[in-house]
């Protein structure tokens, strides 16, 4: 329905992007004992770590090869090498995922190739698992690189079972997007058990970022999904895929191990949620558990309260493309008109998104849309605050970064009782707007001098 | 114009950088580009360094060369305030992607500068330079002088690429861009003889404004601000101040002195951190103005604002002392090294742990800023637990500290407050004092901290984390106590340069094997303390012990 089109500045102004590296990164924070490394300068590192740091308000775990000048354009073998030996001796991690930046795709190198070579030299890592993924970063955005780490940890670490008849029924693998949250990824796990499902989540962020005190202390990551379980995953009966980026990892597990997908390109929504128990229920040949009968009949109710203030409003929406297609379908759904959608790469949901339009664009192709077009609504991660001063319209924080807030780990957008409290948290935004900008006056439907508009929504 | 790395040679030349003189020539001339330790490195590049220094310009567009890491990434993430335009804090980058990196990025930088200036028209936009383009050979000078001439604005090129060095490095080279493209360029309407440059100091959470009513009541100008609540045109015209005072960090050490070189602007180095210095910094203001022609008058009018503030913020401070009662503070920072910090904090009654010193002689002084000074470092690599025992040991109350300890603190269960440059309060001159001894006493006093620290009713005592991290880590001393093989091993592995990871084993037996004598010559054998220098003083004790063998060196090295 949506036409996708690419901005066609030279200059990007307030950017809603951030690179595939990071996205890449943490991906890999959602395993056990994994210490992240980009091959690249240490600024890159080091911006990623504070953004990280910033957003989860945890201790983060990232390493940079640390490439000076010279070694850019010397080729950087032995700072991957003295790297790998750094952290291995200094951590002592399970795996080591590693991510090229720039810098060092400009030049090149050819990480697989020393990894290789590293292997051959220090016998000694020979049980380490070193996962590198190509990440430029003057190519695609964070989700990408989430995308593509994903898909290449199942290529390295899974293993093809000997006999499908070694399936295990009441096993499933969940492969989540980056927009998930620790708390989505939370409240999917506890779903899964209500189904008597257990679940290995790829990557799973809920067991290493959702802001628990550790019973052990390490500098790699704490909990997360095991190596070992990893390689366990193609004895699953099902891969559970959310979000249009985690094709790629569940057609390479189908592919390597014969699990077969189910792909939810939604899970925040009435219909979306109702095939993914209806799903789950299936699959799990047990009957939908009272709790979330309730649970659905609570968002229905909360639809029909929330309907009033969310219909009709003018949408402006900037998000990578599975939460923007995600959360605006959703509003749609709610009554809202998505006005303004403003996107970062390119995926095969944009087209599918209610919108005239979807711009691969900044946040300042938001704001001055969403301001040319009247909208009354923004939702967009932390950055957009600025806009949102200037524009005077209520705010809804999604994604990453979240910097200015508390709680970005623990917001819940999935399941019956995620889509219930998000239409809460976006209608009160809207109400309490209403109460502080656009109160009835004397003067509210008084005509204007020149065609102004009524102040009133 | 002079090429980027020529302008590092000069920046490592700069006598007014006292870590840099004290080094051999040959050494100078490696500087900061020193190889960082690959898988242990931790820190910011030199584009982050300069545009932490510049981007507080309120009024200027700040465009960022790249791809979309090293802006999209970052943007909009420091706590400086403007009093005015909001320009700086948008994002500006030329976000570069795969045919940039193959036919150059030239034609896009130039096309984004005109792109800004027709949407946005900012006095000046500032270009900085990051690794990609740099690699691939764009030139933004020439770009940013095409765009100049073309569009009638200055268009000034940083020079900063990351992989250049740390963050302190591209400080200075952000001071020579604006040195070179900026200071001198413009002439001021009036000058008085009350006008001072403000060098170095970033106006974060707005602490410029907790000094600025005084300088406002003392009739002194703050004539430009490099570059906190800055604006282009006064830097442009800033060769016309009087006198200026550079804020203690070193980080434009280089733009003072330069500028005292060329137009004659004499200055000092002082800091706003605490009631001591304050006061000081306001009495060297007013000597140099006075000097500069300014009325005698003015040292009067200083010297009763500053009685009246000191007391003013000294009876402050009294009514926290009983509260403060045998409270300890256990203080490290990289940031505010000031020594009136402490001597405020000690006046409000609080006990400094890692330290016994309490007279106010210059020894002690200095002391006690490589006390607040060194460890900055050593505590980023700390694990909760470690940092759990080092409080518990410390026996303190309350931790102030800057950096990523703040989460591994935290998670501690300790009352933990943040110093560091992101900090949300602001915390200079007397008010600012006054605030801080405030927020002590806030986190100290909050209920929070009893109820965090209470175990689950379900939890045996000696299973809450806390008493197993207490446990292991005796278990561990126990061990290594009765293993003295062990003992030593540990011992050796002991962390002495945390920038180079070089261990007190490999500087002793270099000290040993070659003879060595200095710090110069254990740096130049092993590489320690050739990042940040904080730990010369442990290597001086490793030598110091090396010649009586009995010290006790761990100890010491603490
Ligand atoms: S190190 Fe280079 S590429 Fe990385 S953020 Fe700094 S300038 Fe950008």
């Amino acid at each position: 329905m949506a036409i996708v089109t690419l901005g066609k500045k030279a200059c990007a102004v307030n950017p809603l992007k951030m690179s595939q590296p990071i996205g890449g990164a943490l991906a890999f924070m959602g395993l056990r004992g994994a210490m992240p490394l980009l091959h690249g300068s240490q600024g890159c590192t080091s911006f990623g770590l504070v953004l990280f740091v910033r957003h989860f308000k945890e201790a983060i775990p990232l390493q940079t090869t640390a490439m000076s000048e010279v070694a850019t354009v010397l080729g950087g073998y032995d700072n991957v090498e003295q790297a790998i030996l750094n952290i291995h001796k200094r951590t002592n991690p399970e795996i080591i995922g590693i991510c090229s930046t720039g810098v060092t795709e400009t030049k090149g190198d050819d990480v697989e190739g020393y990894i290789r070579q590293i292997r051959k030299a220090h016998p000694h890592l020979a049980d380490l698992p070193l996962v590198y993924v190509s990440t430029p970063d003057f190519k695609d955005a964070f989700q990408d690189g989430w995308e593509k780490t994903v898909a290449r940890l199942v290529e390295v670490l899974v293993e093809t079972p000997r006999s499908a008849a070694r399936r295990d029924p009441k096993r499933v693998n969940l492969l989540p997007g980056c927009h998930l949250t620790p708390g989505d990824i939370e409240e999917l796990r506890t779903i899964f058990d209500d189904f008597g499902l257990e679940a290995s989540i790829l990557p799973d962020l809920g067991g290493s970022l959702d802001g628990h005190i550790p019973a052990e202390f390490t500098p790699t990551t704490i909990g997360g999904i095991g190596v070992e379980e990893v390689a366990t995953m193609g004895q699953s009966a099902w891969t559970i895929a959310v979000g249009a980026q985690m094709r790629r990892a569940a057609e390479a597990l189908e592919q390597k191990a014969g699990v077969p997908f189910r792909l939810f390109e939604r899970l925040c929504g009435l219909a979306a949620n109702d095939d993914f128990i209806q799903f789950l229920s299936e699959i799990s040949g047990r009957p939908v558990p009272l709790k979330y009968r309730r649970q659905r009949g609570q968002l229905v109710d909360a639809m029909l309260d929330a309907h009033f203030h969310i219909g009709g409003r003018k949408l402006a929406i900037g998000a990578e493309p599975d939460l923007l297609f995600d959360l605006s379908s959703m509003l749609h759904d709610m009554g809202a008109h998505v006005e303004v959608a403003v996107t970062t790469t390119q995926s095969p949901v944009l087209a599918r998104v209610e919108a005239a339009e979807v711009l691969i664009g900044d946040l300042e192709d938001l704001e001055r849309r969403a301001k040319d077009r009247g909208c009354d609504l923004l939702v967009t991660h932390s950055h957009g605050r600025q806009a949102a001063g200037r524009l005077r319209i209520p705010f809804y924080r999604t994604g990453m970064p979240m910097f200015d807030r508390l709680g970005a780990g623990h917001q819940l957008q999935v399941g019956y009782r995620g889509t219930r409290d998000t239409i809460f948290t976006i209608a009160n935004l809207i109400i309490a707007d209403h109460e502080a900008h656009h109160e009835a006056t004397p003067d509210t439907w008084r005509p204007k001098a020149e065609g102004g508009t009524p102040a009133m929504h | 114009m002079a090429s980027v790395s020529a302008t590092i040679q000069d920046v490592f030349n700069e006598p007014g950088c006292g870590k840099n003189a004290n080094k051999s020539e040959a050494e100078r001339k490696k500087g900061c580009t020193k190889q960082l330790q690959p898988g242990g490195a931790a820190g910011g590049c030199a584009f982050d360094g300069a545009k932490i220094a510049l981007q507080p310009l309120t009024d200027v567009a700040h465009l960022i060369h790249g791809p979309i890491a090293c802006e999209g990434n970052s943007w909009d993430n420091r706590g400086a305030k403007s009093s005015g335009s909001t320009i700086w804090r948008t994002g500006f980058t030329t976000d570069i992607n795969e045919t940039d990196v193959v036919f150059g990025g030239e034609k896009r930088l130039y096309k984004a500068i005109r792109e800004i200036i027709e949407k946005y028209d900012p006095p000046a936009v500032f270009v900085y330079q990051t690794c990609v383009p740099a690699m691939i050979g764009d030139d933004i000078n020439a770009v940013c002088k095409a765009a100049k001439e073309k569009f009638g604005k200055p268009v000034i090129p940083v020079n900063s690429p990351g992989f250049v060095g740390p963050k302190n490095l591209g400080n200075k080279l952000a001071g020579e861009a604006l040195l070179e493209h900026v200071i001198g360029t413009e002439e001021p309407e009036y000058t008085t003889p009350y006008d001072l440059n403000i060098i170095g100091e970033y106006n974060l959470a707005g602490e410029l404004w907790q000094i600025k009513p005084l300088f406002d009541e003392l009739g002194i100008r703050i004539f430009a601000s490099i570059s906190g609540d800055g604006r282009y045109k006064e830097v442009a015209y800033s060769h016309r101040a009087k006198a200026a005072m550079m804020v203690c960090s070193k980080a434009m050490i280089n733009v003072a002195r330069k500028m005292e070189e060329r137009y004659g602007i004499p200055f000092f180095e002082g800091s706003f951190y605490g009631i001591e210095d304050s006061s000081e910094s306001l009495r060297e203001i007013a000597r140099l103005l006075i000097a500069r022609g300014a009325p005698a008058d003015l040292m009067a009018r200083t010297e009763a604002v500053i009685a009246r503030e000191e007391a003013k913020a000294y009876a402050a401070i009294e009514t926290y002392k009983p509260r403060f009662k045998g409270k300890k503070v256990l203080l490290i920072t990289g940031g505010v090294k000031s020594w009136s910090v402490v001597a405020a904090l000690q006046e409000a009654g609080l006990e400094l742990v890692g330290t016994s010193v309490k007279k106010s002689t210059k020894e002690d002084k200095e002391r006690i800023k490589e006390l607040m000074g060194q460890d900055a470092h050593m505590i980023e690599d700390m694990t909760p637990r470690e940092m759990y025992k080092m409080l518990k040991d410390a026996k303190a109350d309350i931790m102030l500290s800057g950096g990523r300890s703040q989460f591994i603190a935290l998670k501690a269960a300790m009352p933990w407050l943040d110093i560091n440059q992101e900090r949300h309060h602001a915390y200079m001159g007397y008010v600012g004092m006054v605030k801080l001894v405030a927020e002590i006493d806030k986190a100290l006093y909050n209920p929070v901290w009893a109820q965090v620290r209470k175990a689950a009713p379900w939890d045996l005592p000696g299973e809450t984390w806390q008493a197993k991290a207490m446990a292991q880590m005796d278990a561990e001393a126990a061990a290594l106590a009765a293993d003295p093989a062990a003992a030593e091993a540990a011992r050796r592995a002991k962390k002495i340069c945390h920038c180079k990871s070089v261990d007190l084993g490999t500087i002793e037996d270099a000290v040993r094997a070659q003879t060595l004598t200095d710090v110069a010559g254990v740096r130049s054998q092993t590489g320690a303390s050739g990042g940040c220098g904080a730990c010369s003083e442990r290597i001086a004790d490793v030598l110091a012990a090396a010649h009586v063998p009995a010290a006790p060196i761990l100890q010491a090295a603490e």
